[in-house]
């Protein structure tokens, strides 16, 4: 028996000794909006941000090659499908990762499955990709819908906001995210008295807050992203929405929306984040890092979107080297991508579900006052922190098919 | 107090008329933006016969040089609403003396492709040097605050947003429809032969129209810096809407492109209320039916 445990230990000695020594050889795409709303919380620091991941795990692993391009899915679904296709059929793009914008992601998740290859979603939002439009192929890394609701959405019921009024962005991530809020909402004995869906890209929102003014709602529930969220947050003030008495819920807020916003305006906002720049040295020094990469035009602090990108690079090399460079079935890698516990510098130790859905910590953020911000991107402080455990829905009740067998 | 309603078969919504004239009030309010643009555009359109696609850019411009002005120089809203349009209104001016006038005596379609990419030229360039999530600015500290209405509440920005842009409007309607100097132009745009015999400087007089033009772009752009988010895509969002607006006034036709400013920003207002969905869209279902109906535009002259 002991001789046997001994022969196997050789075994696994030999094999990693093999795979150590194995050149291994993958193509990562990062896909995101490279030029419009979304450029910002993605874009080229998402590209930044794989570069550094890259380089990272290079220093560790000097025989593992890695071949980077980007793309620009520009919001549309059809360019991020036409593109993913492209990337898988012809230039031999083993895994995609990004895509802010829950429609593309939804699209291109479908193509990853079809084609039996690998997606990692940092930068949508849907919780349908871990829900009931989940496949064996994607991952979903950053956060979702869920995820906000439940930091954000919750810590307002509790703190008396219990009758709220939504303004969503009219296509999947506003509906998932209304969705999810909704549920969050009533489920703590809150009520939601109305709701107004505004198409994607809406420049005035005076309109839609002067009838969430005269629903009386307490809470007004922003489920919308980017611009939109800015254009809503700049209006609120300017109708004095807070000094009436409402408040506001920005259920997805990122660093940049707060730099355009400025603090005066944004000051006192409560968010959801599962990462900030300046949260600890780790995450400041890897800051320095992006930043030298490029990451930022105009002195801008990276979002949580870039960090899940960096992350989700790092451990899939780490499940493409445990393969010993087999990539080419997705479903296989996405299974040793699970069966890995996950452990980088920005997220910490966690695991990915069998649902694809990676758990981690989540952060309840309070925007601060213009006098309390003492340097450029010193913008939240945190209010709490959501346990790996609680922050994302749990697995039995997405509806994922991978889980109910 | 009374209620309005929609027929069951759009849903049967129905608002208080209280809210109704608030939402009366802001369409107005919006209006005013779209007049502001579709002026400028008309202006250009009227008198140069050139598609000004860079519009949306020198809006978003407008909006850029406010901000760097605060950031360069600590120079607040009321200067900028001054030097910005000044500034863009000449760099408008290199634009036409470099590019445009070679195209004066081609069909549109080259103006319009030449404006085009030069408005894509300069977005990219402000995008990267400043990023597409927004820049900050904020409410000038004289305008902050607002009126209780009974119906509404109307902030002190908005009603000056509407003044400035009803004195702007009827003031350039009045100095094209009603001077000697708006007769002129008229003229040369007519017959630029004829007038440039009568000893005026024709080329020199569409210069700075177009740089005029392109400054009442800048104008509304810093109006907008403080209510909305200051972005590299900010006109190219509204560029399309404006020309729609444009479109159903009649290309060219200044009242027309006041009047329907206002007006659809009504007509938008109200979609808002009734089927949110629907607002980006209701402009162009109305620009269809009225190319269908009149071609030339609600207040166009027939070709």
């Amino acid at each position: 028996m002991k001789r046997r445990t001994t022969l196997a230990a050789l075994a696994v000695v030999l094999a990693c000794g093999t795979a150590s020594a194995q050149q291994v050889s993958v193509k990562i795409g990062v896909l995101s909006d490279m030029s419009s709303l979304y450029a910002d919380i993605g874009g080229p620091g998402s590209t930044a941000a794989a570069k550094i991941a890259i380089a990272d795990f290079q220093k560790a692993n000097p025989n593992v090659k890695v071949e980077l391009v980007s793309g620009d899915h520009q919001n549309k679904p059809d360019i991020g499908t036409n593109i993913a296709n492209q990337w898988f059929d012809v230039d031999k793009v083993d895994m995609i990762i990004d895509v802010p914008n829950s429609g593309v992601a939804l699209a291109v998740s479908q193509v990853a499955a079809n084609k039996n290859k690998l997606f990692i979603v940092s930068g949508a939002a849907s919780s349908d990709l871990t829900g009931a439009k989940c496949n064996a192929n994607t991952v979903h890394w950053t956060y979702d819908t869920w995820m906000l609701a439940n930091g954000t959405g919750k810590a307002m019921v509790k703190t008396g906001g219990d009758t709220w009024f939504f303004l969503t962005a009219d296509y999947a991530f506003g509906h998932a995210l209304e969705r999810d809020t909704m549920a969050v909402v009533e489920k703590n004995g809150g009520k939601v008295l109305g709701k107004v869906r505004h198409p994607l890209n809406t420049n005035d929102f005076s309109s839609f807050l002067l009838q969430a003014q005269s629903s009386k709602a307490k809470v007004l529930g922003l489920a919308n992203a980017g611009g939109d969220t800015i254009n809503s947050i700049k209006a609120a003030s300017e109708f004095g929405i807070v000094k009436g008495g409402q408040s506001l819920a920005g259920l997805l807020v990122f660093t940049s929306d707060v730099n355009a916003l400025g603090l005066a305006t944004a000051q006192g906002l409560a968010l959801t984040e599962t990462f900030y720049w300046d949260a600890n040295d780790t995450n400041r020094a890897w800051t320095k890092r992006w930043h030298s990469e490029g990451g930022a035009a105009n002195g801008k602090f990276p979002t949580m979107i870039h960090a899940g990108v960096y992350a989700g690079i790092l451990h899939y090399l780490k499940a493409a080297v445990a393969l010993n460079g087999n990539v080419s079935d997705g479903k296989v890698v996405v299974a040793k991508m699970k069966e890995i516990p996950t452990d980088d510098p920005l997220f910490g130790k966690g695991t990915i579900r069998a649902d694809g859905r990676k758990v981690h910590p989540a952060y309840l953020f309070e925007v601060k006052k213009p006098e309390e911000s003492k340097y450029p991107g010193d913008f939240y402080k945190l209010r709490a922190t959501i346990p790996a455990d609680e922050a994302f829905r749990p697995l039995k009740e997405g509806g994922c098919p991978l889980v109910s067998g | 107090m009374f209620e309005l309603c929609l027929p069951a078969i759009l849903g049967g919504k129905c608002i208080p008329s209280a809210a109704l004239f608030g939402q009366l009030l802001i369409g107005l309010i919006n209006g005013s933006f779209y007049a502001l643009l579709s002026l400028g555009l008309a202006v250009i359109f009227g008198m140069l016969n050139i598609i000004n696609f860079t519009h949306g850019a020198q809006y978003m411009l407008g909006a850029f040089t406010a901000y760097i002005i605060l950031q360069k120089t600590g120079l607040g809203y009321w200067p900028a609403l001054i030097i910005a349009p000044l500034i863009v209104g000449v760099l408008g001016i290199i634009i036409e003396r470099t590019m445009l006038q070679w195209l004066y005596k081609l069909d549109h379609l080259y103006g319009l492709l030449l404006t085009f990419g030069v408005a894509l030229i300069i977005e990219g360039i402000v995008r990267n040097e400043y990023g597409s999530a927004g820049l900050p600015y904020t409410l000038p500290d004289s305008l902050r605050g607002g009126q209780n209405l009974g119906f509404m509440f109307l902030p002190n920005y908005r009603a000056w947003v509407v003044g400035a842009s009803l004195v702007v409007c009827f003031g350039t309607w009045f100095v094209i429809e009603r001077t000697r100097l708006g007769a002129y132009l008229r003229a040369a745009t007519e017959n630029p032969t004829l007038v440039r015999a009568f000893g005026i400087n024709v080329p020199r007089m569409i210069t700075l129209t177009y740089g005029f033009g392109v400054a009442l772009a800048a104008f509304a752009g810093v109006m907008a810096a403080p209510i909305y988010n200051v972005s590299p895509q900010m006109g190219a969002e509204l560029i399309i809407v404006v020309f729609a607006v444009v479109v159903i006034g009649g290309m060219g036709s200044i009242l027309g492109a006041i009047l329907t400013g206002f007006g659809l920003g009504v007509i938008e207002g109200l979609t808002k209320v009734f089927f949110p969905e629907a607002s980006n869209t209701v402009i162009f279902v109305i620009m269809a039916i009225v190319l269908l109906v009149r071609p030339a535009g609600l207040f166009g002259r027939r070709a």
